[in-house]
């Protein structure tokens, strides 16, 4: 059973999700945020259900659409909007942009741009967890079209052979930026993957938070007892394009309406409404905190400092050495 | 003082490291068990057991990212690559992963680890066997390389690297591992700094710049040129990220010839940008152009004339320091 404060709260974060990147596209289209920018509207159940099984202490490490997962582990609005806008009050300092995205304050190693490249890092993690014989796990977000590199399979099968607390979780949208997943993967049903690894692969409704806490949480209490790793398919849909710059002609309407109509958040809504958890009132609450937060964040990067050229060269080694680039 | 061997520092090394701080660990190809393909690690199984020397799969982008994850978890991994040509498989995990990812996140996170991997050719290995890329990471922001010629150093600078926290490779070099040279006894914590070149054999007519096994032909190309009449400082650098160009500079500014002898390809090797710096740097205080020896820019071939021809020794050096000398 998941406590009322908890469905509240995992309601709210699903919610500030998709208001801030719906914010996030707004100030792209206005020339502040630069670069690829990859917006998770439609997934948002997925981050949210799957972390919200994790203690605070666990690791959690992330692809390059990445804005979710830091929200859903606890990162500032106001740091992720400053990074975005390449401000030095950003999570990073401005340094490492949307893709980038890391805060070592919630054990969240970051976004990737290298498809696959988290994989084996992950697994890395878990490395740690067992040598030392602690008791955290790692959690990895990737997405369908990561199964397909190399080095998702070189991870899967050290996480194996070591038996390490890894919770690989695939958040299968049916498409690699416009490939189809019929045309990229031999498997579509990514979870069927993990049986070449003897790890065990479930697939859970990615557009419906409850379900993925719930399945998360079993799953979590395995690993973390010892049983070695899993690998979880969240079955979901991204509501935009790849990034910001991507019409989406692959798609079908009707496919794309479909999905709509299963998003996550109006589901929880609804769900909450029905048994009585929240209120219409509470529900509005909500939405006017949340876009206060929003326009806050928005507000504060605006106004925050580009970094300062002495910048440029902080931030690359622990220990300087003369020879080393400066300004 | 003793002589050991190349191999038997690096042993050295790691043992004292890994008997310092619980947190360092090995893994690699067949390091184990076996032993390592070069007996590098050798005895180490047997001394701390199978939980900190990790046999792996052969998964070179694997074994770098595992490196990562576990360095970014709080341990001090040093992950082998059987061989620098490895390295190019887990280039991603190296480059756009272990070099940037403190630069990216901000200065976040730590990355203490050590890779090691011998590189090197002459050995009729062939095209893909014979690497000395160490140019390609010098030339990416973010990782440290260090690359010694002797067992004295590679002992110093492996425990200093992997005491380190920051992203070090470390290359060795097929050639070197059963040379042998003096190392201070185990009673002594031999720590070398990076970024502090070593004159090899001092001189004063012209400056040779070596790094890896081409220390070795340098110094032998030195005592060719002596019968000349020529008195050559070979200057060792022993990291080329950092680089001690204080010490290259005085060198150069006193002897005012350089050549730059290095084993792997001569267009955009490290050579070129030691060239580079020192025309910005001396100009005026050179007698001669900096003379550049490296390697045929040719994949290397097999057959042994083809491959002595590709490769650098100290019968170029010596050819190229002539050419300045007189």
């Amino acid at each position: 059973m998941i406590p009322v404060a908890d469905q509240v709260r995992m309601y709210r974060q699903m919610l500030l999700i998709r208001r801030i990147e719906e914010r996030i596209a707004e100030c792209y289209g206005e020339g502040k945020i630069g670069g690829f920018t990859h917006l998770y509207i439609g997934q948002e159940a997925v981050a949210v259900g799957a972390i919200a099984a994790l203690n605070r202490d666990d690791n959690v490490i992330d692809t390059y659409r990445d804005h979710g997962h830091f929200l859903a582990r606890g990162g500032s609005s106001r740091a992720l909007m400053a990074e975005l806008f390449g401000r030095e009050t950003g999570i990073c300092k401005g340094k490492g942009g949307s893709m980038h995205l890391a805060d070592a304050q919630h054990y969240f190693y970051g976004g990737t741009g290298i498809v696959g490249g988290s994989i084996p890092i992950a697994a890395g993690l878990g490395l740690a967890s067992a040598y030392r014989d602690d008791d955290r796990i790692t959690m990895a977000f990737f997405g369908d079209g990561a199964t397909n590199q190399g080095v998702w399979h070189e991870g899967l099968n050290f996480a194996k052979i070591w038996n390490l607390p890894v919770i690989f979780v695939c958040e299968n949208n049916f498409y690699g930026i416009g490939t189809d997943v019929r045309i990229s993967s031999a498997f579509q049903e990514v979870h069927k993957k993990a049986a070449g690894y003897g790890i065990p692969g479930y697939q859970v409704n990615g557009m419906d938070v409850m379900e993925v806490r719930r399945r998360c949480e079993e799953v979590v209490r395995l690993v973390r007892g010892g049983a070695g790793p899993a690998l979880i398919e969240a079955t979901c849909y991204r509501y935009q394009g790849h990034s910001m710059t991507d019409p989406g002609r692959y798609r079908a309407r009707a496919e794309e309406e479909l999905w709509r109509k299963r998003d996550p958040i109006p589901r929880m809504a609804k769900l909450m409404l029905a048994e009585g958890t929240i209120e219409e009132a509470g529900l509005q609450q909500l939405e006017r905190e949340i876009e206060e937060e929003v326009e806050d964040a928005v507000k504060f990067a605006d106004e925050s400092p580009e970094p300062s050229p002495e910048a440029l060269f902080e931030d690359m080694y622990h220990e300087r050495h003369p020879s080393d680039p400066h300004a | 003082m003793r002589e050991i061997r190349y191999y038997e520092a690096l042993i050295e090394a790691m043992s004292e490291e890994m008997h310092r701080d619980e947190r360092v660990f090995l893994m690699g190809e067949d390091i184990g068990l076996f032993g390592g393909t070069f007996r590098a690690t050798e005895g180490l199984m047997a001394e701390f057991g199978g939980r900190r020397v990790r046999d792996t799969p052969i998964a070179e982008a694997g074994i770098v990212g595992l490196a990562i994850g576990a360095a970014l978890g709080g341990l001090r991994p040093v992950p082998e690559l059987m061989t620098m040509n490895f390295a190019v498989v887990a280039m991603d995990q190296i480059i756009n992963h272990a070099a940037k990812m403190r630069y990216m996140f901000g200065g976040q996170f730590d990355l203490p680890m050590t890779i090691r991997a011998p590189g090197g050719g002459g050995t009729q290995k062939a095209a893909q066997h014979s690497h000395s890329i160490e140019s390609w990471f010098v030339n990416s922001p973010g990782i440290r390389v260090v690359i010694p010629s002797t067992p004295h150093d590679a002992k110093g600078l492996l425990k200093t690297s992997i005491r380190s926290d920051d992203v070090v490779l470390f290359v060795e070099h097929e050639r070197l591992y059963s040379t042998k040279g003096p190392v201070p006894d185990e009673t002594e914590d031999l720590l070398i700094p990076m970024g502090v070149a070593d004159v090899k054999r001092a001189g004063s007519d012209v400056t040779i710049v070596a790094w890896s096994m081409m220390v070795l032909e340098a110094v032998k190309a030195a005592e060719i040129l002596a019968g000349e009449g020529i008195e050559a400082e070979v200057l060792d650098p022993r990291t080329l990220d950092p680089f001690d160009w204080d010490a290259l500079f005085a060198s150069v500014a006193r002897t005012r010839r350089l050549v730059v002898a290095e084993e792997g390809w001569r267009t955009l090797g490290v050579g070129a940008e030691i060239a580079a710096r020192v025309q910005e740097s001396l100009f005026h205080e050179l007698d001669a152009p900096v003379q550049r020896v490296a390697a045929a820019d040719v994949p290397t071939p097999y057959a042994r004339n083809l491959e002595l021809q590709a490769l650098p020794d100290a019968a170029d050096i010596v050819r190229a320091a002539l050419k300045i000398c007189t």
